[in-house]
Order: structure tokens, then sequence, then C-alpha cells
């Protein structure tokens, strides 16, 4: 239902006005990466929802969150919590299951059926508030750590 | 969020993403995306339901299969109403209604959150997990904090080394998943945008939010202000205070 129409006047004015700073992103070109087929793919999930293990530190203020959070493979999703700047997105739904948000007990199942290859041994999380083009560094960092965890996909999940 | 997958991709890394909002997504044409007709927080449609998260799960991953892109692939699914106005137009069955005066917020707060424990209890046993433990104090004690910096925004932290702006945040959510995780286990639960509006519209706790947010826009730290003015309140219940970067 996030439908622009569907939203109050000042949810959807916010939402308009950050597609005025997408130009400023400083994103080049059409990247393309081919690979092979789903079953033989190596997959990890990064994630924008500022969720962390609840041992882990929250997320400081916007202007200074690019950073990034560790989500060891064989982490239980009961163990994740969400501090998350935004007030302006359900939280319920992760309340309730966590994999409404961050899919790792679905994506287990599927590598367990042969469906995916396997799934990596870390999964990375950031808080989508921060500052956009301040996370091209952590993305090129996060880059070279999931190759590292010879991950060929990334399932990319917003709140 | 686009703009990590093209990132990534540059890298040498093939993505493929969920996308809420499908005009930011079309902006930025990452390689692979499905556009999701779900609410803002819930990427894979539907808590405690597997096969459909499944089905989302699916769609987002085949695109990597596809021969060439960007692609920008609709699901089309739709999840079940979140809002029962939406489904039967009847809204908030459970009031506390609001504290009938200001001098008694700080007392209802406190009548609230006792009030619930027995339905916080209860939620927390049934899913075997909570969410409320960003801040590390007790639904009481973040309720006390809360009264105490609406009477005086130079209150300190309740912690050494945790700045007051990360303090306020990291109580708010806690206090305010605790109300939703307890209201969620009542008979007749609500879904979720009834359970939002319920918080907003008729507990104490949400008129102390809004009260909240005023003192915090007079403090004199500008990250405290920050957060009053854009992190406190959803855009969905009051606009934002102009004149704060």
């Amino acid at each position: 239902m996030t439908r622009l129409a569907d939203l109050g006047q000042w949810e959807r004015e916010l939402l308009l006005d950050m597609l005025e700073e997408i130009p400023g992103f400083g994103l080049h070109g059409r990247p393309w990466v081919a690979g092979p087929s789903l079953r033989q793919r190596r997959v990890a999930i990064v994630t924008t929802s500022g969720i962390h293990r609840a041992s882990d530190a929250p997320y400081a203020d916007g202007a200074a969150a690019n950073d990034y959070r560790v989500i060891p493979g064989d982490v239980s999703a009961d163990e994740l919590v969400m501090s998350h700047l935004s007030s302006n997105f359900d939280r319920t739904g992760f309340q309730q299951d966590t994999n409404v948000v961050f899919p790792i007990d679905r994506m287990r199942e599927l590598a367990a059926e042969g469906i995916i290859g396997s799934l990596a041994d870390f999964h990375y999380a950031v808080m989508g508030a921060a500052r956009v083009p301040g996370l091209e560094p952590t993305a090129r960092r996060m880059a070279g750590m999931l190759k590292r965890d010879a991950v060929d996909a990334v399932l990319l999940t917003p709140v | 969020m686009g703009a990590l997958g093209q990132w990534l991709e540059q890298e040498g890394i093939a993505t493929t993403q969920i996308s809420l909002v499908r005009e930011h997504t079309a902006s930025i044409q990452p390689p692979r995306a499905l556009w999701v007709p779900f609410i803002l927080g819930r990427p894979l449609g539907v808590p405690g339901d597997a096969a459909f998260q499944r089905r989302v799960l699916l769609a987002a991953l085949r695109l990597l299969e596809a021969a060439s892109g960007p692609v920008l692939e609709d699901y089309p699914e739709d999840a079940p109403s979140t809002s029962s106005v939406e489904a039967d137009g009847f809204a908030c069955p459970v009031s506390f209604g609001r504290p009938v005066t200001e001098d008694g917020l700080s007392g209802a707060l406190q009548r609230e959150v006792a009030e619930l424990a027995p339905w916080y209890d209860v939620a927390r046993s049934r899913r075997r997990r909570t969410t409320v433990s960003l801040s590390g104090l007790a639904p009481a004690a973040a309720a006390k904090f809360i009264a105490d910096f609406i009477s005086d925004s130079a209150t300190p932290s309740f912690r050494e080394g945790l700045d007051v702006a990360l303090a306020l945040r990291l109580v708010t959510q806690d206090l305010k998943a605790y109300y939703l995780e307890a209201v969620a286990a009542q008979p007749g639960a609500q879904v979720a945008l009834d359970a939002s509006r319920w918080f907003w519209n008729d507990t104490a706790a949400g008129k102390a939010y809004l009260d909240l947010r005023e003192s915090c826009l007079r403090s004199s730290d500008d990250a405290v202000r920050r957060f009053g003015a854009r992190s406190l309140i959803p855009l969905a219940v009051a606009p934002r205070p102009s004149g704060i970067a």
C-alpha cells in the first residue's frame, strides 16, 4: 500500500522531496553483473532497515550514521532489534516477525532446498536515514568483505 | 537503497532488491528491483506468514536470472489490509482516553505502563522475544525519563557516555515498542495502522511524545532539537516544524 497517492500529504511530500536528492548521489552508468543460475549463487542480505543484534551498539544520529552492523549468518532472528532513526514506517510487523524485514529464516529454507546455492557467513545492515552519498565508501568496503565471503549475489531489503 | 545496489554492482557483485517506494527506484534505476505494494516497514509483506514471504523473496531472487537490465518488476499480490478502517470501517477498539489535565500526564503515563504490563508479558512469552531492549531501561523508568525531560529540557542523559539525543531516541523507541507489543496481545488485536492511530490519538504516551517534541525544540543541544523536529513524531501524525535542519 505504499503508493504515494495513499499516503498523507506530509509523508508524500517527504518522499517526493527525496527524489530531488537523487542526482546528488553521484551514480554513474548502468552497472550489470551477470552470473550463474540461482541454485549456484551464494547470497548475502544487505538491509537498510537499521537492525542489529541487541548486544550491538545502536545507530547514531542520522548525520553520522554512515556505519554498518555485521549480522553473523548463524544469528537467531529473535536476537535482532531495530534502532532506525525514522518514525515514519511501521514497526509492528518487525516486532512480530523479524523475517518481514530481514528474511533470514526464509533464505535458510531456500538454501536447504537447493533453490539458492548457499547463504553468506555474514550479512550487513545500515540505516537508511543516513545521508546516501556518505554510504558509498561503506558500500565499497562492504563489497570487499562480501567478495572475501565468496558472495556473488546480494538481496537488498529496505524498511 | 537503490544507490547501494549500484555501488555493489560496480564492485562486481550482482544485486537484486525489494523496493517500497517505486518512484525512488524508477529514478535511481538499480540493476534489479521488485516493487512491492506493502506498507513502509514490511518489505516481505506479512509478518508470521512464511508462505507469503517466500513468494515475495523468490520473485526478488528470480530477477538475478534476468538476461539484461535495469529491471523494475511490480509484485502482483497485495498484503492483507493493515487497517480495519480499510477492512470494515471500524478502528481503535481499545482506548485509554487522554489524561484530562497536563499536570496528570506523568502519572497517566505511569498508569498506562502498569496497565499494559500483563499484556506485554503475554506478548513476550508468546513471541519468545521482545524488541524493547535498546535503552536498557525498564518501561516505567523510560516513561519517567520522558516525563522528566518534558518538565526540564536540560535533564541529563540517564547513562554516562550516552548523549541525550540518542538517549531520547532509545527510550522513546523502547516505550512505543512496549505499547505496541502489549496491545498486539490483547483480544481483537489491532492491525498495524490501527495500533499506530491508537498510540498517537488515544494514549497518554502519544500526548507525552507530542509534549516531548516541544521540550526538545527548546533544548540548547542541536542534536536534541533535530531529534525532536525530525525523528520523534511520524509525518502521518504531524508535520515537521520548520526552521530546523
